[in-house]
């Protein structure tokens, strides 16, 4: 053997405990219930030692733990695990189902909570509703193009610097990691990442500022907090995208106020004959 | 027997769509209001499909499983999204993307479906861009294109690794717009259970409240399925956990042909199986292979040793070596049956000897000199160049190396990555005429979840791509054409008995599964389901084997109905009941996936019969016998599916052998 980076990962099994939020459904009592899970394989991943801990539940008839999950590669965002206190787990700029047993030590006691925040409600164990994400998209995180009506998509070059930047907010996977993280539970990481997506594009001039305007007013209706520049939320983000997005949307939100304000308005919104 | 009329337009194959589109019958705009249209399922088809018919003016409600739209497992799709518009100026054009595909899919798939694909490829494209999807773009501001496989022009849009994920999110966000604006009612967490056939037409479907259990009835003109493929009867493979059957399988048990179901591909790229306990496999995009040369030892000694110890001339670039022109983008059936026989052979790799290498060393080298020389460095080392490779290297496929360092603890910049072929996508699906009709008037089907634009293999990126062809422009056409001959206002009501007798089939199946209480949980039977269809229907199939598998998944299906264990009620959520009902389905979808496979006596595309191969071990397909669609038809619960044909004529192209070498 030559280069150590061949070396394969250990594979020694470990035990934990978890310590599982359990709550029997929405307004309901919940408690912490303990489980041993023995023997894991540490490149089993989170999830995989949910499952395995389910299969042993459903075998003795007991109801498994409910937990979100899909994609389970970090990308579609269902997966919303708060790990020893952080939402996401342990490590950073990675989902609940990229975390892997291999970052826990044999004997730990390990906590496991849901996602929680006043909008996004617990609905059972470890699942908590976040509907009010698509809630704040639905008011205005669109750009209006009916299929049929579009130009030649080279017909607008996107300087390539606005289309990375634009990509780097666009990459959200709307977990609401930043909302659990954040002890005002503030969406503004979210709703900072739709907003720059689309007004660094110039396909989205033209919606820019009343999409800023009405996806804020949608937040603050749904009961997200304010945002108080305490910068959990880019922490925990799996995404790791960046607050300064959230600077950026403050800027555009005070010109799309500020414009709305002045903007002289069309009297008439009635087509010609 | 279903009457499997594909309508295909008459005329010229590159005027048939623009003719069906100037003669099918139009529904006007005061009518459109009137009637309502249930689409199931808001991936890339089903959002796009929603968003359009509500902007003409229909009644539309998109039901989900899923809590989010945003959430449907396109956002997974990787690599990029095909288009014909030759913004390279490499010599690609509508007709080179028709011809690519469906010689991609081992001439398979409708001629006129596959010409309309790539006509409305174009469109995809700038429909995407206005939605403000950020495409990867050139200095000059202008899109940048990527290879794919089975292709020998650059014509591949992408969004770094992660473009479904972007286009999705451009389709979410128009079904957003709508949804906002009340043209559009959303019902997240919904699963379909049944569809409901009125005198003989598809009038509604149930859904069952994932949250609270409660039943539902959805009265309709007409019902759109875009649910996605049903490659999970696998249990391991790179769909999410929660891709099912069970629309489309509801559906065959209500009459709708199911169309090839043993077209099933297996992806070459994706990290190999480590464990019983994994419940998923990770796909590593096919864009690596534009970059990413994939070798196995010559030596089996050499396989246990550090890759980067094995000199050049002990190393076997496979591909290259047997495909000479596509090298490692030859297609993804055809890659992932090298990479097995070079496994039999025992030249595989990893701890299992079930891998094998995808390498940068050479990418990261020749990214490197160009950076080098681009920023004017005189003499750079060793060093700064493999830096500057690696950057390189990381701005194309960042996530990917990352994801695969996650999962494997393993830097795919230092030392190569291991791989190995999963399921990945289903080319079978429901049948469905040239107007995504199925056989069952007013039941529309879209996406993966039907059978017809990819023949026995898909090429790369061309699955995106087919999902918004069919929900942006291909259905809000075509879909008038049946609306035109409904009267509006004729919609049965939900009272009607077909309705309460696909609820009542619904509950009663939930309690059967409810009252077993058997000893094992359900993952147990979908593990060993995978494990049968994995073994005789995955890779390669032979008549013994598949025999073997239909008499193994009978006796599953038996066990699984005595045996499981699915705790709790019925009236709250309850995830073992969701993962049991799906797999009840996905049982007994993989028998007739291994029926199909049984019959169809020759190798074409993904699906290989060890009986019929050339000596080099290519697949020998049979025009004579097997050039058409074998669409089965449900007989009733444990008799034997009727196969239905649709004889493939080939008007203009010639049915040749598929060679890549
Ligand atoms: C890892 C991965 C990478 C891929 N990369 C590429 C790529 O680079 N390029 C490419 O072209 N293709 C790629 N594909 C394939 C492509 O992503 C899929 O074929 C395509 O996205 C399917 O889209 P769809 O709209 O048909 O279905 P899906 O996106 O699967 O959506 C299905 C929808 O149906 C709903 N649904 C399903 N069943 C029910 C039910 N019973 N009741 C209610 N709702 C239901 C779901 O909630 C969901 O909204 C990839 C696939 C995978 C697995
Ligand atoms: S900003 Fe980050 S943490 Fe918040 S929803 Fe998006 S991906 Fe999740
Ligand atoms: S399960 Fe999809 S992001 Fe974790």
């Amino acid at each position: 053997m030559v280069a150590s980076a061949h070396a394969s990962p250990s594979t020694a099994p470990i035990s934990i405990t978890l310590r599982v939020w359990r709550q029997a459904g929405p307004n309901q009592p919940g408690k912490f219930v303990e489980y041993p899970a023995k023997d894991l394989n540490p490149n089993m991943s989170f999830l995989e030692m949910l499952d395995v801990v389910n299969d042993e539940l459903e075998r003795k008839g007991e109801d498994p733990i409910a937990f979100a999950h899909d994609c389970r590669e970090g990308i579609c965002g269902t997966c919303s695990l708060v790990i020893n206190g952080k939402p996401h787990g342990p490590h950073r700029g990675v989902a609940s189902c990229q975390t892997y047993m291999r970052s826990f030590a044999d004997g730990d006691v390990i906590v496991v909570e849901p996602f929680r925040a006043k909008p996004f409600p617990v609905i059972k164990d470890l699942i908590s509703d976040r509907g009010a994400f698509d809630q704040i998209q639905q008011a205005g995180g669109f750009i209006t193009a009916r299929a049929g009506s579009a130009p030649d998509a080279n017909a607008i070059p996107v300087p390539k610097d606005n289309a990375d930047l634009a990509m780097d907010a666009a990459q959200c996977i709307g977990c609401g990691a930043c909302v659990a993280a954040c002890k005002n539970a503030s969406a503004m990481l979210f709703v900072a990442a739709k907003v720059s997506h689309l007004g660094l594009l110039p396909q989205g001039q033209a919606e820019r500022d009343q999409r800023v305007l009405a996806m804020v007013s949608k937040m603050d209706e749904l009961g997200f907090g304010n945002c108080t520049n305490q910068y959990e939320c880019s922490a925990a983000c799996p995404k790791l995208i960046s607050h300064d997005f959230i600077a950026r949307m403050n800027r555009d939100y005070i010109g799309a106020t500020f414009r709305q304000a002045f903007r002289p308005k069309s009297l008439s919104t009635a087509g010609g004959a | 027997m279903a009457s499997l009329d594909s309508k295909i337009p008459s005329g010229p194959l590159a005027d048939k769509w623009r003719k069906h589109k100037t003669e099918i019958k139009l529904v006007n705009p005061a009518n459109k209001r009137k009637y309502h249209v249930v689409v199931v399922g808001a991936g890339l088809a089903g959002a796009s499909s929603a968003a359009s018919l509500a902007d003409l003016g229909y009644q539309v409600t998109c039901i989900v499983f899923h809590d989010s739209p945003r959430r449907a497992h396109s956002i997974a799709a990787q690599g990029g999204i095909n288009a014909a518009k030759n913004y390279q100026n490499d010599g690609d054009s509508v007709h080179r993307l028709f011809y690519d595909t469906l010689k991609g899919g081992d001439y398979r798939a409708r001629e006129a479906n596959v010409h309309r694909l790539a006509e409305v490829s174009v469109n995809i494209i700038d429909q995407c861009a206005a939605l403000g999807v950020p495409f990867a773009r050139e200095y000059g501001g202008l899109l940048a294109n990527r290879s794919f496989g089975g292709a020998q022009v650059s014509r591949t849009f992408y969004a770094r690794g992660q473009t479904g994920q972007q286009l999705l999110l451009g389709a979410y966000s128009s079904l957003s717009r709508c949804v906002g604006q009340g043209t559009v009612k959303l019902v997240t967490e919904h699963e379909m259970s049944d569809l409901v056939v009125v005198e003989g037409q598809a009038k509604g479907i149930i859904t069952r409240d994932l949250k609270t259990g409660k039943l539902h009835r959805w009265s309709a003109d007409a019902v759109i399925l875009a649910t996605g493929g049903y490659g999970n009867v696998f249990n391991l493979s790179t769909y999410a956990r929660g891709s099912n059957a069970t629309a489309a399988w509801r559906a065959y048990k209500r009459g709708a042909c199911f169309a090839n179901p043993c077209f099933t591909q297996i992806h070459p790229t994706c990290i190999p199986v480590s464990g019983d306990y994994q419940s998923k496999l990770t796909l590593m995009s096919e864009s690596l292979r534009n970059d990413g040369r994939i070798w196995v030892p010559k030596k089996k000694e050499d396989c246990k040793k550090d890759p980067n110890s094995i000199p050049e001339a002990d190393r076997d670039y496979f591909l290259e070596r047997i495909y000479p022109s596509f090298g490692n983008l030859a297609p993804r059936d055809v890659s992932s049956r090298a990479a097995k026989r070079m496994c039999d052979e025992g030249r595989g790799v990893g701890e299992t000897g079930l891998g094998v290498y995808l390498d940068y060393s050479d990418a990261i080298q020749r990214y490197g000199k160009q950076a080098a020389a681009r920023a004017n460095l005189q003499n750079p080392s060793a060093e700064k160049i493999r830096e500057l490779g690696e950057a390189a290297v990381a701005e194309r496929y960042g996530n990917l190396f990352d994801i695969y360092k996650e999962i494997t603890d393993e830097s795919a910049y230092k030392t190569p990555m291991r791989i190995y072929p999963a399921v990945h996508y289903t080319m079978g699906g429901l049948w469905v005429d040239y107007n995504l009709m199925s056989n069952i008037p007013g039941l529309f089907v879209l996406g993966e979840a039907n059978f017809s634009d990819h023949g026995a293999n898909r090429l790369g990126a061309s699955a995106l791509m087919q999902g918004l062809a069919d929900g942006f422009f291909v259905i809000p056409y075509t879909i008038g054409d049946y609306l035109a001959t409904q009267k509006p206002g004729s919609r049965p009501s939900a009272d009607r008995p077909e309705f309460a007798a696909a609820e009542k089939n619904v509950a009663d199946m939930i309690a059967k599964l409810l009252a077993i209480k058997g000893k094992e949980p359900v993952n147990y039977y979908h593990k060993k389901l995978g494990k049968i269809m994995w073994d005789y229907c995955g890779m390669s199939r032979t008549e013994e084997g598949l025999i073997k598998a239909i008499g193994l998944i009978q006796n599953l299906r038996a066990e699984f109905w005595a045996g499981v264990n699915v705790p709790g009620s019925a009236e709250t959520l309850n995830q073992a009941l969701e993962r049991a009902l799906r797999l009840a389905d996905f049982i007994e979808l993989g028998e007739l996936m291994c029926r199909d496979a049984l019959e169809r006596r020759e190798s074409c595309g993904g699906h290989f019969r060890e009986e019929f191969q050339w000596p080099d071990g290519e697949c020998k397909r049979d025009d004579e016998n097997f050039a058409h669609v074998a669409a089965w038809e449900y007989q009733g619960e444990d008799k034997v599916p009727l196969r239905n044909i649709e004889p493939l004529n080939y008007e203009f192209t010639k049915m040749s052998v598929r060679s890549y070498k």
